[in-house]
């Protein structure tokens, strides 16, 4: 049984058809990497599963309960979480307040809710050590940090809504090399915890790596279904461009 | 003085730097300069090292003092007001008004001043959260408003002789302390608790910070800055209060530029021109350099033609001073 189950999602933006049924599954505890080229859909479809858009047509169902008419609060709230691009950091702010930003523990103090500082800072440590992640301090705005550690503040805050599945669009676009390592490393932490991960990357080594299975978006459809451990760098390439194109493979992995 | 790279062991000043902004959100270099600043006018002034003259100061502190943490508040949060100084003027006609020309009692005429100014602060925040109007044109639109509509209700004149009880609020001295410090540094202690440790505080720098992490974690962003303009003119009204009561009437010309030395005191204090970072405490260690500033330049009789040029050049000198040093912080 999937946890995450997408049937037949369309999608068009005024004249513009961008998904045109678009099938997608994923098990509890499973890393699928959703690829395809520029412009696939792959960020529309993830902002469908997420509420943010409504698809036109097809069914999302989350452990088989459909979530369509749920909106994206009700949805964070049944488990689904998704880490954006620019990853929604107020970057002059510490890690505990980037954590807990807009539901800040309180305690009563003289009928003044004053906010829990030590609870949120002590809270926000066990996210960061769940996660493995090594950060310079807690105490320090997060601008201060490098890509990847703020990527784990990011993973970390959705940690602490205690999400079903995470979906990532492009969380290593934007960080060093050395930074990669430590953001799949937290993506198989996820996993371990039986948390579910859509990773949406360029990077199609980081995807053959980290993920179990990998789903190829082409023309509004899913491509190509492909078990990662039976597949290749080629049948994944060709599967992105189409058909067996292998000229235009080489020069699509050239580019990485 | 700026701070060591995070790969070097950070040397003293950068560990006190760190506890100050952790425990106090004070920068240290606005400490060190009002105690500079306080230093060149003891040897500068043989009248300046008085307990009767820090008296002065801090009751000039304190109409500024407030409008300063009303800009701290505003920009913090990335916004900006320049309506205070008329707006202090607008509530201080408007509290006259009832107190002399309506004879409505103390209270009343009170609650009508800041009121004003919470009214006027209502219509920018409307202005600029519903109407997509950017605060500095909205905010610059009620400067000139506000200060007309003093100068319409006050027919151009000033309104003098406010009854006993609102004297009071700006004349009184309990144990020698004048009333309008004593209101000063009662709203400067409750709006740094505001600030620093409620909810209300902690969200008014997210949306300074990154307006759409704060969307995304579900704050209402529109709503959260209709309620900071109308913070931000209440102030001013409370500073129209402080100022219309210590000089016994409600003058339609009061606290013009007012609003130059209130966001220059902010800014002083660390407060970040762009949102995301402010201090009620640091604003008022910056309202503090402001009034010694304007004080030592009185004492030395320097004309006030001169003062306003110092708090110009002040402002400008702060604000390259801070995006130096976010410079230097962001460099690898
Ligand atoms: N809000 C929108 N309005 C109109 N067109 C959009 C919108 N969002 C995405 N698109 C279009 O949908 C297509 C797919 O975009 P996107 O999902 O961002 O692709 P990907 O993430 O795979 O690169 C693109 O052609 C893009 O221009
Ligand atoms: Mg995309």
């Amino acid at each position: 049984m999937s946890l995450l189950s997408l049937t037949g999602i369309k999608k068009s933006f005024g004249a513009v058809s961008v998904l045109h049924g678009v099938d997608l599954n994923v098990d509890a505890g499973e890393v699928v990497g959703l690829i395809g080229d520029n412009g696939a859909g792959k960020s529309t479809l993830m902002k469908i599963v997420t509420g943010i858009y409504q698809a036109d047509e097809g069914s999302i169902t989350l452990n088989d309960e459909s979530v369509l008419d749920l909106t994206p609060g009700a949805r964070r709230a049944r488990g689904i979480e998704m880490i954006y691009q620019d990853l929604a950091l107020a970057k002059q702010q510490d890690v505990a307040s980037n954590i807990f930003l807009g539901r800040e523990p309180v305690r009563n103090i003289l009928g003044v809710k004053i906010v829990d500082r030590g609870r949120m800072k002590q809270e926000a440590q066990v996210m960061i050590d769940r996660l493995g992640a090594k950060l310079p301090s807690i105490t320090r705005p997060v601008g201060s940090f490098s890509g990847g550690q703020q990527q784990s503040v990011a993973i970390a805050r959705a940690l602490t809504f205690d999400p079903k599945i995470v979906i990532m669009d492009e969380p290593t676009a934007a960080l060093a090399v050395r930074e990669v390592q430590s953001v799949l490393d937290l993506i198989r932490q996820l996993k371990s915890q039986g948390i579910s991960v859509i990773l949406i990357s360029h990077r199609l080594n980081d995807v053959l790596s980290v993920t179990d299975r990998i789903v190829v978006l082409r023309q509004g459809t899913a491509a190509a279904n492909l078990k990662t451990s039976d597949t290749s760098m080629s049948e994944i390439v060709s599967a992105i461009v189409g058909g067996g194109d292998v000229a235009e493979a080489a020069a699509h992995e050239a580019r990485g | 003085m700026t701070p060591t790279h995070a790969s070097s062991t950070p040397g003293l000043w950068s560990r006190l730097q760190e506890k100050s902004i952790e425990q106090l959100h004070i920068r240290l270099e606005s400490i060190v300069v009002l105690l500079g600043l306080i230093t060149l006018m003891a040897i500068l002034s043989p009248y300046f090292f008085s307990v009767s003259n820090f008296m002065n100061i801090l009751l000039a502190t304190s109409t500024i003092g407030v409008l300063a943490i009303a800009a701290t508040f505003v920009l913090s949060s990335g916004g900006l007001d320049l309506s205070l100084g008329s707006v202090l003027g607008l509530s201080g006609v408007v509290g006259a008004t009832f107190a002399v020309n309506l004879g409505m009692p103390t209270p009343v005429a009170v609650l009508a001043t800041i009121g004003a100014g919470a009214l006027a602060g209502l219509v920018n925040g409307f202005v600029i959260t519903r109407g997509f109007v950017p605060a500095f044109i909205v905010t610059l639109g009620m400067l000139g408003i506000a200060r007309g509509l003093a100068l319409v209700i006050s027919d151009g004149r000033v309104i003098y002789g406010l009854p006993e009880w609102m004297v009071f609020l700006g004349q009184g001295r309990p144990f020698g302390v004048p009333m309008p410090v004593i209101i000063f540094i009662v709203v400067a202690i409750i709006m740094h608790i505001v600030l620093a440790y409620t909810r209300y505080g902690r969200h008014t720098l997210s949306i300074g910070d990154n307006e759409n992490a704060a969307r995304t974690a579900g704050i209402n962003v529109e709503f959260h800055r209709l309620t900071l303009y109308t913070l931000s003119g209440g102030l001013a009204g409370l500073a129209g209060l402080l100022f219309a009561t210590r000089i016994n009437s409600g003058d339609p010309t009061a606290g013009i530029t007012y609003e130059l030395t209130a966001i220059t005191a902010a800014i002083i204090g660390g407060t970040n021109l762009f949102g995301g970072r402010g201090s009620i405490l640091g604003t008022m260690i910056g309202a503090l350099i402001m009034g010694v500033l304007q004080n030592g330049l009185n004492l030395l009789a320097v004309q006030s033609y001169y003062q306003q040029m110092a708090i110009g050049g002040v402002l400008v000198l702060a604000v390259f001073i801070d995006q130096y040093q976010q410079r230097q912080e962001t460099k690898v």
